[in-house]
């Protein structure tokens, strides 16, 4: 085995002596005891580190692995007879560009009782460092060390390492987070004929204001700094920010919102002093003019400088989701009805973020329109929180296997 | 101006019109321009409608918009009919990457080697010369699809009386047949040209290694395509001057810069080592974070306008150069217009999020 797989750094758990030692082993039941402990434990040990205060996507993810959280979080699988037990070894691919995911990953692998290989981004990240020397701390606390020896393995290895072939064959659920040029490459290592796959694929996202309600919003800085938090705090380049804002109201009702809403996010933005890396400029103004090009009825709006770029269609565009650039690139549209966005949504649209719409009237849209894609509804500013279900998977569920006695 | 004229580009000097004549006459060309490309490019027309362009509000070279050079990659732009293109250049893109593609007709073809064999005979000294060129022969031999290099090796070679390759099809280095080059030509100026890249690598390299055997201080040496090979290895400019200037005593180095948008109006390097706009082309530095202009000495980034591209649209461009302007109409070589240099490129961007269809789509280079 030795031979076969090198170069992997090895973060948390040795390298294996043999596979049969990682296949033997059994899973546990949903949400034990050990796993609750242990997470809860991570979660301590980070909120007392003074490095997690520069860090907030650390801080929230200290806070989502509270005793009490997992708690709430048990009590919405516990309602039936069900018993549930992990599916055996989980491979997580976690991606490249957003630190504290591989976290949650692991965080759901767990709570599912599995045994865990955790593949962190190659890129060097401060939050990664922080969360692993976390782990390993609590690993030298209580029986930990034995409870998961060879049971959990936090790895870093380049792209072209065959290693991924090797953990592909071992695992009984792999999880493919980053994007469909990931997805595709990883697959050319296959899985067991019995194993199952998790991915998360290239996605779109859109936004909805309802006009009327957003002029009468009280705190409309708030709203402008919770649309930061979705959009520039990832660049725009997260599967779930808004590329696209499909604005509900009249003309002119529309008119004043937007006004005020973009001014208020510059504002933000230039207090926040936002840097926009310098090719952005071209990359927004080639998409720009390459949209233009291929629709004929889009004009730009003027706003100061190149930090937002607004884009105003004059009408629905059923491709519109080919034109995306990152880091303040909108599309925006007028709509009278959320009806207008039913030939729009396909299979790749993903959060629906909004502002001024209840969840009633989502829910009844849904039941009545049926849109082809959307997997979340989410106010404007939550479009980040991370939830055991994603992309429309219930993950607790796709990691575990329910027994049947009867 | 009508249509017609438009094509026909006038005979005027090269370096020595004031700002005020040069304004005058290269905006009112540039205007004529915009109209020709938006009457004759349905893409050009819808790009300029976008932006709410008219040329109503302009009143200086600066108001003029410009298309970012990415974009002639991902579309095929042209302001003639289809069947009137005699040649398609392409930029030099590794396997694999997308290239750029010029189409040309007849008459911008040849503008673009009128004008270049103006300009670079203005530093020549005008005559028909021997000429070394620094390259292989094989990398001309496909006639049919122009690479950058191809294309300059064929443009500059207007200027040989006769030429040799200075590299073998291996791109090993020719010695002794440079010597022989040399011999027989004996107290003339002679020609070389290169990438300078290559200059570098297979000419000076090569040479180091062979010490004091060819004399060039007769020579002019041109060379062009950019220095980031170079900066990668720490020589600059000047560096590369005295380097080559101690393996063949060669004392006349002139960079270009131009791009394959824009062959032909090249920005040639003077004696005081500035790049110079001639009559035939301007340029303008802008801040990335608005498009703003740059002061002088500021770094921005390299909008490039040309009045030679008349059978596509590329004559205001936005280039990913970086540069800054020194002055205008004051170079202490004697030549008019604005002198600048060149610094190098923008850096790719490094995005936080986790969707890697973004870096797909907008793959440079």
């Amino acid at each position: 085995m030795e031979k076969e797989i090198r170069d992997i750094n090895f973060f948390v758990g040795n390298l294996p002596i043999s596979e049969e030692l990682l296949l033997n082993q059994s899973s546990n039941e949903i949400f034990s005891i050990e796993s609750i402990d242990f997470l809860s434990d991570i979660s301590n040990n980070l909120l007392k580190r003074p490095e997690v205060r520069d860090y907030p996507d650390v801080a929230t993810f200290a806070f989502y692995c509270r005793r009490a959280n997992i708690n709430a979080i048990k009590k919405g699988y516990f309602t039936s007879s069900n018993f549930r037990i992990g599916r055996g070894i989980v491979f997580h691919i976690t991606p490249g560009n957003v630190p504290v995911n591989f976290a949650y990953s692991l965080f759901v692998g767990l709570i599912t009782g599995n045994i865990n290989i955790v593949k962190v981004p190659s890129k060097n990240f401060e939050q990664v460092d922080i969360i692993l020397r976390s782990i390993n701390e609590v690993l030298n606390t209580k029986n930990y060390k034995s409870i998961f020896s060879n049971r959990l393995f936090i790895v870093k290895y380049d792209r072209d390492n065959n290693a991924t072939s090797y953990f592909s064959n071992l695992s009984d659920v792999r999880i493919i987070w980053g994007g469909d040029n990931t997805i595709k490459e990883i697959r050319k290592s296959p899985i067991p004929p019995k194993s199952t796959e998790v991915t998360f694929s290239d996605r779109y996202s859109i936004a909805v204001i309802n006009a009327s309600a957003y002029i009468n919003l009280e705190n409309k800085r708030k709203l402008a700094q919770d649309f930061y938090n979705d959009t520039y705090l990832f660049d725009q380049n997260a599967c779930t920010s808004p590329q696209a804002i499909y604005w509900i109201g009249s003309e002119v009702d529309v008119k004043k919102a937007q006004h005020e809403f973009w001014n208020l996010l510059q504002m933000i933005l230039n207090e926040k002093k936002f840097e926009l890396q310098p090719v952005i400029s071209i990359d927004k103004l080639t998409t720009f003019y390459s949209q233009a090009i291929t629709y004929g009825d889009i004009s730009k709006e003027n706003q100061q400088g190149n930090d937002i770029w607004r884009i105003n269609n004059s009408s629905t565009h059923l491709d519109i989701e080919s034109h995306r650039c990152s880091s303040g690139y909108f599309n925006e549209f007028v709509i009278q009805s959320l009806d207008e966005l039913i030939p729009i949504i396909n299979r790749r649209y993903q959060t629906l973020s909004y502002f001024g719409i209840s969840k009633e009237q989502f829910k009844s849209w849904l039941s009545k329109s049926k849109p082809i894609g959307i997997d979340r509804f989410v106010p404007i500013g939550r479009t980040m929180d991370f939830s055991l279900v994603w992309d429309g998977f219930d993950l607790v569920n796709n990691l575990s296997r329910q027994v049947s006695i009867i | 101006m009508d249509n017609s004229t438009v094509f026909e580009l006038p005979e005027i000097s090269l370096y020595s019109f004031d700002k005020n004549i040069k304004q005058d006459f290269f905006l009112n060309r540039m205007i004529e321009l915009f109209k020709h490309h938006q009457n004759n490019c349905v893409e050009f027309k819808n790009m300029m409608q976008s932006i709410g362009f008219s040329d109503k509000n302009v009143s200086k070279v600066e108001d003029l918009p410009f298309l970012p050079v990415r974009l002639f990659k991902l579309f095929e732009l042209f302001s003639v009919p289809r069947e009137n293109v005699v040649k398609t250049m392409t930029s030099s893109g590794t396997s694999g990457q997308s290239v750029s593609k010029i189409f040309l007709d007849k008459n911008t073809s040849m503008n673009q080697t009128r004008i270049l064999s103006r300009i670079v005979s203005s530093f020549l000294g005008g005559t028909r010369v021997p000429m070394i060129i620094i390259d292989c022969e094989s990398t001309i031999k496909n006639r049919n699809y122009f690479s950058a290099r191809a294309a300059g090796i064929t443009g500059f070679s207007i200027f040989a009386s006769k030429k040799m390759f200075a590299l073998n099809d291996d791109m090993t280095l020719n010695i002794e047949g440079i010597k022989t080059f040399i011999e027989e030509n004996p107290s003339r100026t002679i020609l070389l040209f290169g990438f300078t890249f290559i200059v570098y690598q297979h000419f000076y390299s090569e040479l180091l290694k062979h010490k004091n055997v060819l004399d060039l201080s007769n020579a002019v040496l041109i060379h062009g395509g950019g220095w980031k090979k170079l900066i990668d290895q720490a020589v600059d400019s000047n560096t590369f001057k005295a380097q080559l200037k101690s393996v063949c005593s060669i004392t006349k180095v002139h960079d270009y810069y131009g791009m394959v948008e824009q062959t032909g109006s090249i920005h040639m390097e003077c004696e005081a080592g500035f790049l110079h706009v001639s009559e035939y082309s301007d340029i303008i530095v802008r801040r990335t974070k608005d498009f703003s202009i740059c002061k002088k000495g500021e770094q921005g980034v390299i909008q490039l306008l040309s009045l030679l591209p008349v059978s596509y649209p590329g004559h205001s461009i936005l280039t990913e150069d970086i540069g800054s302007i020194y002055g205008e109409d004051d170079c202490s070589c004697g030549r008019k217009g604005k002198y600048f240099k060149i610094y190098g490129r923008l850096k790719n961007a490094e995005l936080r999020g986790c969707s890697d269809t973004y870096g797909e789509r907008n793959k440079r280079y």
